[in-house]
């Protein structure tokens, strides 16, 4: 089992710059997902540490080792696709002994590696059927005991879940999570849904336009985003976005913005210009009395809660509240936000603000 | 915009009952939403009523008339699908228009453009107008093909999964739009999906499907709140409902199994009338945290403070509120 460190990798497909300088730690036994929209790098990292693809410049170590020239047979790093591959001729046992046999495996041994993997799988009952006529999810569970097998120091995995319907997605999400909890494996899980980095990840880190934007544990990313970009893909819906001008004196715990007061966690930089007031749905409130107002554009009903939708002076802005409390569309309602919670942004470079939320959270 | 009835319509493919004996009612402006998975007949349904498919037994009436011998383009339908399918070689304008321009309708150019241009506007894809349309993303390709029915003034809208190809954000964008869409203009639309939220969050009515039956028939709170079996209970509601036999708790009950929602599932102070329950996970979402649990080998998921802390192994008290309770067959009987 491994620890993984990634040093100011970097890589460049000609003048394309895939991956910029990123450089974040995998600790031993985590379950760790790269998540980020399509075209963020985050595949490209997976592969640099698979050994898929050498990266232009930076280090990565495995277990203390420099291995980031290294081919991939000698990295020890089992990679699982997103269109698994089966030997289409050999039956379950066959496809997942492969490779053990051609490391040269007593027949013995073989077996009862086998048998153990397919234990931890489930799928014992399975071991002499085609591959052929299996159901997605048994294949996706042989493909899983073809890489478990070996048992290497880490797993690579490049969005296994994804050609999968949701309902069964989210079973196998459960049951890949439940796997690692029994083995312990260095995991490295590549995503672009956010729901499921935030189900099964130990740690994420945010990749955007080939950066790392932030790399911290679920809640922490969602609580204290580091930019705007994070705070709006992470959560459904995602963060909402007041725009104003204001200013944020030194210490602050309190602004004006679109001619209301508001409490916010204590400001740790000031700043002057275009801002975000960055509240989640469910840290609003509807209050009749409240000065901040807005007016119903829709409600969504989700049977415990309902998502309603208002237009404000500073922008729409997306609510959770509770489906028993009242709200038309063409209303207008008042709104306060939980003060503990609120991220402010610079609206400019999309950067959160500093303050006694996110201060030890943010870096640089 | 009419209402479109359904009178005991079934339909057979060979061996495969898709549609048996289906019987309810689109009113005129109602937002309906057929749920189910795969194979429950969703698409069958939506394609007997264009009049893609022939009905085996039943009728199918549009406005109060019978139109089982009427073709699909007499039937006055705008039918989207869930694989967009343009008109390689023209615009996104010239697709827009196209329906209205069929001589049919034989609407003036200048309605036509008018129409044209308003529709781009709430699909967010103005300036693409005189893109071609193979030149557009997979989500602006299905746009402008959901744009194509919304043109047109047809006696109802089907539409069949026509947002499941677009990504989380645009799919939460378009809901919303869809809905508002539909009830300023009063249209009359019928929706299939396999996805729960956008049954719950669009529709004004859910029928939800089962082997090509009907199961139930209500509002997206009359789902919710009193679903009639199993089956319906777990169609809506993220993380699904929990199942369980209802003597896992004390006290008397009302039926063999015991229905919980995560969020019916409190966790009580020790002692109490509570039941001890082993966190196996938790799982931080960010607004909510998810717990698995485990009573007497029965999992079970519940919801719980986004910022509680929980060793593994731990053990909670947990007690059950508002709990539904079905036969052993799975049908509701309190």
């Amino acid at each position: 089992m491994a620890q993984i460190v990634i040093r100011n990798l970097k890589k460049e497909f000609g003048d394309f710059t895939a991956v910029r300088e990123s450089s974040f730690t995998i600790e031993d036994g985590e379950f760790f997902m790269l998540l980020g929209p399509s075209g963020c790098g985050k595949t490209t990292t997976l592969r640099m540490i698979a050994g898929l693809e050498l990266p232009t410049s930076g280090e990565i170590f495995l277990d203390g080792e420099e291995i980031s020239q290294r081919p991939p047979s000698e990295r020890d790093i089992a990679f699982v696709f997103q269109m698994f591959a089966l030997y289409p001729h050999m039956n379950v046992r066959k496809n997942i002994s492969y490779p053990l046999v051609s490391q040269g495996m007593p027949r013995v041994q073989v077996k009862a590696k086998v048998a153990e993997v397919a234990k931890i799988l489930g799928i014992e009952d399975i071991l002499d059927r085609p591959v052929g006529g299996l159901s997605g999810g048994d294949r996706q569970r042989v493909a899983l005991g073809r890489a478990i097998v070996r048992q290497p120091k880490a797993f690579m995995m490049d969005e296994p879940l994804g050609a999968l319907d949701a309902e069964f997605r989210e079973h196998m999400a459960e049951e890949l999570r439940a796997l690692h909890d029994r083995m312990g494996a260095t995991t490295v899980y590549v995503t672009h849904d956010q729901l499921e980095a935030m189900q099964m990840g130990d740690k994420i880190v945010v990749m955007n336009n080939a950066v790392v934007e932030q790399f911290g544990t679920p809640q922490e990313i969602y609580d204290k985003p580091a930019t705007m970009f994070v705070a709006s893909f992470i959560g459904s819906p995602c963060m909402n976005f007041v725009n104003f001008h204001g200013q944020l004196g030194t210490n602050a715990t309190e602004l004006e913005m679109l001619g209301s007061h508001f409490n916010v966690p204590q400001a740790r930089e000031p700043f002057e210009g275009d801002m975000a007031f960055g509240v989640r749905p469910e840290h609003i409130k509807l209050s009749d009395s409240a000065p901040f107002r807005g007016e119903v554009l829709a409600t969504e009903y989700l049977g415990t809660t309902q998502i309603v939708t208002l237009k404000t002076a500073g922008g729409e802005v997306k609510a959770r509240i509770p489906s028993t409390q009242p709200a038309k569309p063409g209303e207008s309602v008042g709104m306060t936000f939980d003060p503990k919670t609120i991220t402010l942004f610079d609206r400019q470079s999309g950067r959160a603000l500093k303050s006694e939320l996110n201060e030890g959270v943010l870096h640089g | 915009m009419a209402e479109v009835s359904l009178f005991n319509v079934s339909k057979a493919f060979g061996a495969t009952q898709a549609v048996e004996d289906i019987t309810m009612t689109i009113d005129d402006g109602a937002f309906v939403v057929l749920l189910g998975p795969t194979g429950a007949g969703k698409t069958t349904t939506l394609r007997l009523i264009s009049g893609l498919e022939k009905l085996d037994s039943g009728s199918v009436h549009i406005a109060g008339r019978d139109v089982a011998q009427d073709t699909p383009a007499q039937r006055d339908v705008a039918m989207v699908f869930q694989q967009y399918s343009l008109y390689p070689h023209m615009t996104v304008r010239d697709n827009l228009a196209f329906p209205l321009r069929s001589p049919i309708l034989k609407t003036p150019e200048d309605v036509i453009s008018r129409k044209v241009q308003d529709i781009a506007e709430i699909l967010q894809i103005p300036h693409k107008l005189d893109n071609k349309a193979t030149a557009l993303s997979g989500g602006e390709m299905q746009r402008v093909s959901i744009g194509r029915a919304l043109v047109r003034d047809p006696q109802i809208y089907l539409m069949d999964e026509p947002l499941s190809s677009l990504d989380a954000k645009l799919r939460a964008d378009l809901r919303v739009e869809l809905k508002r869409i539909q009830s300023d203009l009063g249209s009359t639309l019928l929706y299939v999906t396999h996805d729960q939220i956008e049954a719950m969050t669009m529709a004004t009515h859910i029928g939800v499907l089962e082997e090509g039956r009907l199961v139930q028939y209500g509002t997206p709170k009359e789902i919710y709140e009193d679903p009639k079996s199993v089956y319906v209970a777990s169609r809506l509601g993220l993380p699904r409902i929990n199942i369980l036999p209802a003597d896992l708790f004390p006290g008397t009950h009302k039926g063999v199994q015991i229905g919980l929602r995560p969020e019916n599932i409190l966790q009580a102070d020790s002692g109490g009338d509570g039941i001890d329950a082993t966190v196996l996970r938790s799982e931080h979402l960010g607004d909510q945290t998810r717990l698995h649990l485990d009573v007497r080998g029965h999992a079970i998921t519940t919801l719980s403070d986004p910022h509680a802390q929980y060793a593994a192994k731990e053990t909670i008290r947990i007690t059950p509120q508002n709990p539904l309770y079905f036969d052993a067959s799975g049908m509701r009987v309190a």
